[in-house]
């Protein structure tokens, strides 16, 4: 099966050059020509321009940059907020962007600055990411020493500073409300809302914009080719390409730009020149969508396009029907061997570990589902266990169906529930067989799963 | 454990330097404290306190909420194998397993020598490279038993101390001066962004008008001229009009049976 050949547009140069993150490299390879573009158009021109293009925040809601733009509240102060806080378990687009091409990321925030008219954009960074912090950095120093930051901007008027901010390993923080908790030196819990969005009270009570590195790395070339280039690719509301992050079971884990909608989930896991297949020739038996939040798929679901609303509005696998969703685009296989009651409990043990603690729902409802999936992963679970399971991700998502209705202030709580209840409504005869059973102690090396 | 050094405590004032609110300074601050001490120590938290302007326990509130601010002393080197589902997948708990015999520590200690510490961390977005382990931040994978072995000996014995720094020392690119532009100079431009889109919407919205009006006569001298031209045709038909007006009964009747029809339907 042949993948149509379409502009690369964010891995442009990572893709090309090993060099990829340096400025010589940048400036020769037309850095900064959608700034000077943009530049030469007002700032509603911009918004017009993106707004045009239809390009959807790729952090994983997928809401229309544009329109996120133009709520903006119109005030003399404003803020840009670049959310790098990349945590999403078997997500690592970010990862690749601030290390690959920090200059692209530099120059698309100066672009969505000029747009939305902020005094001063903050680029928040998962703190682990040493080498992603430090190539940033660089990349602003250079946009400094290039004229194409600070004052007057290459003789534009327009000013601007941005300052790189460091995290410290917390995965709420990537949560917008929770990033400028943060941002604002606090620990960081989701806000309440409303108001829903910062655009109208962020950073320390000023409109201010978050959107997602990848996001930023689509302005030069939006702006540089015009939205009707980008909207040309893809269909229906989701239009350009987009990096999926595809792990596990595979014979080849990267990330990969494709066409939206053009692509499928079996062209991305099977394509020689994409994932390749399941490795060792082994069946597929599930694979997560779109990061750990989003319910899993089967392989009846390999045909479904890799469309934001294709994937959301499909017939997904738990009961009350909806689908699932293209979250934060990392696809992660499992192959028929996966001991999937495993899986299931180890994102349980993640959002364990990462609620923030605010909301009552999510911090007793995720350290209690992973205890239960702990003692029925170590062979001591009872058949009660499975309706305790079920009750308790009701209490957290009420319902159990996707979307999920809400008990908590962010998406956390219920997200918790999403694996486990995927695991449970499409494997029950792996539940019932592992708290059925006899207790065993499984011992170390027991759930092996590498080939 | 000590306060922040003169020459650390300038980097701190120049960070806060940044910021409209010194606060929002306090994650980074944290980290030059935990890069002079490879941890945070009380005095050193509360000398950040008293730089930032908040009590102690405020500052020990938000970095205890932080996983990557320890407020216990680490290891030189803070390795951390990531176990979350990529990696699971593929062995990263057998590698977890291999590293606790190797160190001959439980995750979450450290080495008699205070070299290592092993920890087990959430997905550190290396997944394309599972099972991966971070040392101090700096990203190691695929590994296999063999691999984290090596690594470990090439720690110990000091050959990768240019890639992987000690513990503490996250960001070696410094920024380059502070802010470039003054914030009255933002609020200037913006004034004056402001007055040319206020100029542009007015200048557009005299053209509307001036495009309406110009309509809206065009189509009254029109309506006018046809009233005009039926006037003279219709004046019978008014006539008879004007008497159905004066017969209200009968439209009453014609009202309640089109109430009936709507009913039915």
């Amino acid at each position: 099966m042949a993948i149509a050949t379409v502009p690369r547009i964010v891995t442009s140069r990572i893709g090309s050059y090993d060099d990829s993150h340096t400025i010589d490299r940048f400036l020769a390879t037309g850095g900064y020509d959608g700034l000077r573009k943009a530049l030469t158009m007002t700032p509603e021109q911009v918004q017009g321009e993106v707004l045009k293009s239809n390009l959807l925040g790729r952090g994983g809601a997928g809401f229309e940059a544009g329109k996120k733009w133009s709520m903006m509240r119109k005030a003399p102060t404003r803020y840009l907020v670049i959310n790098g806080d990349e945590s999403e378990p078997a997500t690592f687009k970010d990862h690749m962007l601030v290390e690959g091409d920090p200059n692209q990321l530099v120059e698309g925030t100066i672009i969505s600055a000029y747009a939305v008219q902020a005094c001063q954009a903050f680029i928040y960074l998962r703190g682990e990411f040493a080498l992603g912090l430090e190539r940033v950095q660089q990349a602003v120093n250079d946009a400094y020493r290039n004229s194409a930051l600070g004052e007057d901007i290459f003789g534009s008027g327009f000013s601007l500073d941005i300052v790189v901010q460091p995290g410290a390993g917390a995965y709420i923080c990537g949560e917008e409300t929770a990033l400028l908790e943060s941002l604002e030196g606090r620990r960081g819990m989701p806000r309440i809302k409303p108001p829903y969005f910062p655009a109208a009270m962020g950073l320390y009570g000023e409109p201010t914009i978050v959107n997602n590195v990848e996001t930023m790395a689509n302005m030069p070339w939006i702006v540089s080719n015009g939205s009707a280039a980008f909207a040309a690719l893809g269909a229906g509301r989701s239009t350009g390409t987009r990096i999926f992050a595809l792990s596990g079971h595979v014979n080849r884990p990267a990330n990969y730009e494709v066409e939206m909608v053009k692509t499928t989930f079996r062209d991305l896991i099977y394509n020689e020149a994409l994932g390749g297949g399941v490795r060792g020739g082994k069946e597929l038996k599930c694979f997560v969508p779109g990061g750990a939040s989003a319910p899993w798929f089967g392989p009846q679901h390999l045909d479904l396009p890799l469309g934001q609303d294709e994937v959301g509005h499909s017939n997904g696998v738990l009961p009350g029907g909806g689908g699932s969703m293209l979250g934060s685009g990392s696809i992660v296989v499992m192959d028929e061997n996966t001991d999937v009651v495993r899986a299931a409990w180890r994102l349980a043990r993640f959002f364990a570990r990462e609620s923030c603690g605010k909301c009552t729902p999510c911090r007793e409802g995720t350290s209690w589902l992973d205890k239960v999936m702990k003692r029925i992963v170590d062979g001591h679970g009872s058949p009660g266990d499975l309706d305790l399971l079920r009750d308790v991700c009701d209490n957290i998502a009420p319902g159990l169906a996707f979307p999920y209705a809400m008990t908590t202030i962010c998406f956390l709580g219920p997200s918790a529930a999403m694996p486990i209840m995927s695991a449970l409504t499409m494997f029950p005869e792996e539940f019932e067989r592992r708290v059925g059973a006899a207790p065993l102690r499984a011992p170390v090396g027991a759930g092996r799963m590498a080939p | 454990m000590s306060r922040l050094a003169p020459e650390f405590e300038k980097r701190a004032t120049d960070l806060m330097a940044l910021y409209p609110q010194r606060r929002s300074a306090l994650l980074p601050l944290l980290h030059v404290l935990q890069e002079q001490d490879g941890h945070l120590s009380n005095d050193g938290m509360e000398h950040v306190a008293e730089l930032v302007g908040l009590m102690p326990a405020e500052v020990l509130s938000v970095a205890s909420f932080y996983d990557m601010f320890h407020t216990e002393p680490v290891g030189r080197y803070l390795i951390g194998i990531c176990t979350n589902i990529a990696c699971m997948l593929e062995g990263a708990e057998e590698l977890l397993h291999h590293a606790e015999q190797r160190l001959a520590v439980k995750h979450g200690a450290t080495t008699p020598d205070g070299l290592f510490t092993l920890e087990e961390v959430e997905c550190v977005a290396h997944c394309d490279k599972a099972p991966c382990a971070q040392v101090n931040y700096r990203y190691f994978g695929p590994l296999a038993e063999e691999s984290f072995d090596a690594l470990v000996d090439d720690l110990s014995a000091g050959r990768l101390k240019d890639e992987v720094p000690p513990h503490g020392t996250l960001i070696r690119v410094r920024r380059e001066g502070g802010l470039r532009v003054h914030p009255q100079r933002i609020i200037e431009e913006r004034a004056i962004v402001a007055g040319q889109i206020a100029d542009r919407a007015a200048g557009e919205a005299a053209a509307k008008k001036a495009l309406e009006e110009a309509d809206a006569k065009r189509k009254s001298d029109e309506e006018a001229a046809k009233a005009e031209a039926l006037g003279r045709a219709d004046e019978g038909q008014d006539a008879e009009s004007g008497a159905k007006a004066a017969t209200p009964a009968g439209s009453a009747d014609v009202e309640e049976k089109a109430g009936q029809k709507e009913k039915g339907s």
